[in-house]
């Protein structure tokens, strides 16, 4: 108790060293939060919208697709396995179709992914029920990036051509019955939705698919030949580029929080240097030299105290209000071919505030530490006589 | 009236048998002429686009429709490039890179070079008496020449056009004009063929401008520069490893 109160006494005796010591700390406290907020916000989102326009609660592949694997394509449809045709008919299980073709927005050629899939599922939230075909015209979803790139809009026609199961080229004009607006560009860049049956019959391919999208209920069962890909398999990139960039961001912030440890460390030696006779008092008081690396050691942790303070008092409002308001992404950042939104509403979950707590308090006491040892090694009567050692 | 339609329809069959067996003469004579065990040749193509034409040289040695083998020559640019089709798959070795990629897919649509022309379109290079029926519609005058009007329907399930319109000079059995279809008859791609000229024994059109009906632009122009048949083709050329000497 005595330490805390000399240290705060010490603390407060200082002035400008203290406000400078405390300010910057607390600033490299309020953006680990944020930066850490930010990406674990991003997680969440990229997870989710991954999860809801994407791979749904898993997904079932032809045995040759492989979606990396451009070669594979051809190859990869089959008829619905005969096992799982009931879970399709319950809406469990939403079947997609691929196919490559080129498409000719304004007289240019463009490659692109056909994509076929029930006008009637709800498993994924791409607007399919836009797919019903009528008055004759084939309609076709595309997503924003899609519209952006070939510069089209709803209602626009667009030509299509592709090879049957023959390699035999048609050709047909479709019509871009509706644009659709998700973060996930794996199902918007490059790629056309058309009715699952249509697609189908363009393809000479009745009854066939490329993978089936698990929805909530599906419990893969039996050997059917298609294996299934669950969120841990489907989301693994995912995890990997929030990893790498939750290290990138360390070095960052961690630059930040060394520049606040090295002002305490100074300070630190500093206070040693100038306050020996205080130092020497002590001991010839009677307190064992380890008591007053402590009384030193403590004056270090309290600046990481304070700063946590002050980050929480300016901090919290400026952390909240960001949650609220979304960090917005620079334009461009979603052509990258990873799920990001527009803006990132960042997450500042218990964990993240008590590890960074944690992290403040403890390295700010580890570098008050390290020049403090020096005092157990002080003869009392130079320290007293102010004698440098 | 019954006897009227007995006499007729027969006739009428035989008229149409006789028709068909005539577009099929008529079309074995056009592979006769344009195919060969194998061919070397000397190529300009003429690339026209929005932003100006570019040329571009290369020279090929191809045996039947299985094998060729190409090295562009020129612009600079491209000087070194080389494409190796073996059966169905297609390789390009950039000397930029200096590596070797197998054309596949998407990339099989892509246009060689920005021409009209695409990777899938020179690799299928079958005798057009194994892909199609003909069918003889009419004669008519193309360019001052007298042709007979071919439609062609695919007899085969693999062929890449369900059918095609052929204006076969009627003298020389050279297509003068090709017009390539869809299933669902949307013209996709149509081919004028001119300067025919007699190279040992056989009538070849030494210029055939492409041009693919989606797309904008005047088309490609390709113009051989020297052709010839049943040469000797060394068979090493028809492996990858040619491809980077």
């Amino acid at each position: 108790m005595l330490a805390f109160k000399l240290a705060f006494k010490n603390i407060f005796g200082a002035g400008y060293r203290t406000i400078l010591n405390i300010a910057v700390l607390s600033f490299a406290f309020v953006t680990i939060i944020f930066y850490n907020g930010v990406i674990d916000g991003w997680n969440q989102q990229a997870r989710r919208d991954t999860i809801e326009w994407e791979i749904g609660q898993g997904q079932l592949w032809h045995p040759s697709y492989d979606p990396l694997d451009y070669f594979s394509y051809q190859d990869a449809h089959g008829p619905i396995p005969e096992a799982l045709q009931a879970e399709v008919s319950a809406g469990r299980l939403a079947p997609i179709l691929v196919a490559q073709a080129s498409a000719f927005p304004q007289g240019r050629m463009q490659g692109v992914l056909l994509k076929g899939i029930p006008p009637g599922q709800s498993i994924l939230k791409i607007p399919t029920a836009a797919l019903e075909e009528q008055d004759g015209q084939v309609p076709v979803l595309i997503g924003k990036r899609m519209a952006q790139s070939i510069k089209m809009k709803e209602g626009d026609q667009l030509l299509l051509r592709w090879r049957d199961k023959n390699g035999t080229f048609d050709a047909l004009e479709v019509t871009i019955a509706g644009v659709f607006d998700c973060n996930v560009p794996t199902i918007d860049g490059g790629q056309v939705w058309l009715p699952l049956e249509r697609l189908q019959d363009m393809l000479g391919m009745p009854g066939q698919a490329t993978l089936l999208v698990a929805g909530e209920g599906f419990t893969p069962s039996g050997d059917t030949g298609w294996a299934f890909k669950g969120h841990g398999y489907l989301l693994a990139d995912l995890n990997k580029i929030i990893q790498s960039k939750k290290g990138g961001s360390g070095v960052i912030y961690g630059l930040l929080l060394i520049i606040a440890l090295l002002a305490i460390f100074d300070t630190q030696v500093l206070s040693i240097f100038r306050r020996q006779k205080e130092i020497g008092t002590y001991i010839a008081l009677g307190m064992t030299r380890w008591q007053v690396v402590g009384i030193f050691t403590v004056e270090g942790t309290t600046y990481s105290i304070l700063a946590i303070l002050l980050g929480a008092l300016y901090g919290g409002p400026l952390l909240w209000y960001l949650s609220e308001v979304g960090w917005a992404m620079p334009s461009g950042s979603q052509d990258i071919g990873i799920s990001i939104a527009d803006k990132i509403y960042p997450v500042y979950g218990a964990g993240l505030i008590v590890t960074t707590v944690l992290l403040v308090v403890v390295s700010a006491t580890l570098v008050s530490f390290l020049p403090a040892r020096k005092i157990a090694k002080l003869r009392p009567t130079d320290a007293l006589k102010g004698k440098i050692q | 009236m019954k006897k009227i339609i007995i006499i007729i329809l027969p006739i009428i069959f035989l008229l149409g048998g006789l028709s068909a067996q005539d577009a099929d003469a008529i079309l074995k004579k056009v592979d006769e002429n344009l195919s060969s065990e194998n061919r070397v040749f000397e190529s300009e193509m003429i690339i026209h686009g929005r932003r100006g034409s570019r040329t571009i040289t290369s020279k090929t040695y191809s045996v039947g429709d299985k094998r060729s083998f190409t090295e562009y020559l020129s612009p600079p640019r491209e000087a070194g490039t080389k494409m190796l089709k073996l059966e169905d798959q297609l390789w390009i070795y950039s000397p930029a890179t200096d590596r070797t990629i197998q054309i596949s897919g998407h990339l099989l649509r892509q246009s060689v070079m920005g021409s009209d022309l695409s990777y899938e379109d020179m690799m299928d290079d079958r005798k057009l008496t194994e892909i199609y029926s003909a069918r003889l519609t009419g004669e008519e005058v193309l360019d001052g020449r007298k042709t007979y009007a071919l439609e062609l329907d695919a007899r085969v399930e693999d062929a890449a056009y369900h059918r095609r319109k052929v204006w076969v000079d009627t003298e020389r059995y050279v297509p003068l004009r090709e017009e390539l279809y869809a299933k669902s008859g949307q013209l996709l791609k149509r081919t004028t063929l001119s300067k025919v000229e007699k190279i040992q024994g056989r009538w070849f059109p030494t210029v055939i401008v492409f041009k693919d009906m989606l797309k904008q632009g005047d088309g490609t122009e390709f113009r051989m520069t020297s052709i010839q048949f049943d040469q000797e083709i060394p068979e090493y050329l028809f492996t990858k490893a040619a491809l980077k000497q």
